[in-house]
């Protein structure tokens, strides 16, 4: 059972996101995270501002159904499925970031110093959050689908625009990662 | 019950992203400093195995349980919002560390600020909807 309870490694991770791709395709379905964003604004009613959010958004409850299963999957993940095990980040990696002023790197998922409820009532803490998730949601539906959709989907079904879309979110990442993060951190 | 077989994908893509670490903020920003291998073998291989999945299922005509072709829509021809749209999603999978499924999973393992990001992910698609008709495509 070990094994379970360690990290995953990624030859085992990475065929087993195709199968959930590959899961919904047999379903009659298609991969794709990011079209959960409109489908809940379509719901909320943001049909009466755009037409973009006009459409019979009841066709994707399944995929809130998806949403609301990997809630669920986190939280058997590290109920259940974990144990005290670390991040192998590489030691690199952590001696950057404690320069940067993240301490404990890789014993959490996420950096209290992003997402500890002290951060987040700051104001730089909360507007880094609010940021970050405008530019998630604006740039996916921008780009028409994120991950799933284009990096795992559209790849393994060998489409240019999707391929377009993966060199367009690495070249934001690195110009976030090693330019603009140095700078607010 | 027809919901069902989807919740179930739904939880075991959670557990997988949580367990294959794809969800760590650490792993992401490590990826866009070149130095760990571990997120570039995660997604090679999945869509080495997607593309593997797709070409069995043509060739072998499997159909799917609504008796139809398995088949991915085409996305529509462009390039100005693949790679504008690509690169501001970029940014913010870069700053906070979580794209579109990720930020969902990670509420669920207790990252209760995660709430936060998802309303602020909805404005940002709201936006986009207000927007749309004027941005280039």
């Amino acid at each position: 059972m070990e094994f379970l309870l360690n990290p995953w490694p990624w030859y085992v991770s990475g065929p087993l996101i195709a199968l959930v791709m590959a899961m919904l395709l047999y379903f009659g379905k298609t991969f794709g995270m990011s079209s959960n964003l409109r489908t809940m604004c379509a719901m909320g009613g943001a049909g009466k501002f755009s037409g973009f959010f006009k459409y019979n958004w009841k066709d994707s409850i399944w995929n809130l159904i998806v949403v609301l299963g990997a809630i669920i999957g986190g939280f058997i993940a590290v109920q259940f499925l974990s144990n005290d095990s670390i991040t192998a980040l590489n030691p690199d990696t952590i001696s950057e970031l404690t320069a940067l002023g993240f301490d404990n790197s890789g014993k959490t998922l996420v950096p209290n110093e992003l997402f500890s409820f002290e951060v987040i009532s700051s104001t730089k803490g909360l507007a880094i959050l609010i940021i970050g998730g405008l530019l998630v949601g604006f740039g996916t539906r921008y780009a028409g689908g994120c991950t799933s959709g284009h990096a795992i989907t559209g790849l393994s079904s060998l489409q240019r625009p999707s391929l377009i879309a993966v060199i367009g979110f690495f070249l934001g990442g690195l110009i976030m990662t090693n330019f603009i993060l140095p700078l607010i951190f | 019950m027809k919901y069902l077989k989807f919740l179930i994908v739904g939880i075991f893509f959670g557990i997988v992203l949580v367990k294959s670490e794809a969800v760590s903020w650490y792993r992401i920003y490590e990826m866009f400093r070149f130095q760990s291998f571990h997120m570039y073998g995660i997604i090679g291989t999945a869509i080495a195995s997607g593309i593997l999945f797709l070409q069995i299922s043509k060739r072998s005509k499997v159909k799917s349980i609504k008796g139809a072709d398995i088949f991915v829509p085409k996305k529509e021809k462009g390039f100005t919002r693949y790679i504008i749209g690509g690169l501001i999603f970029g940014l913010g999978w870069a700053l906070i560390g979580v794209c579109p499924g990720p930020m969902y999973i990670l509420l669920g393992t207790g990252v209760y600020s995660m709430l936060i990001v998802i309303a602020a992910a909805l404005v940002g698609t709201f936006i986009y909807g207000l927007l749309k008709n004027k941005l280039p495509h």
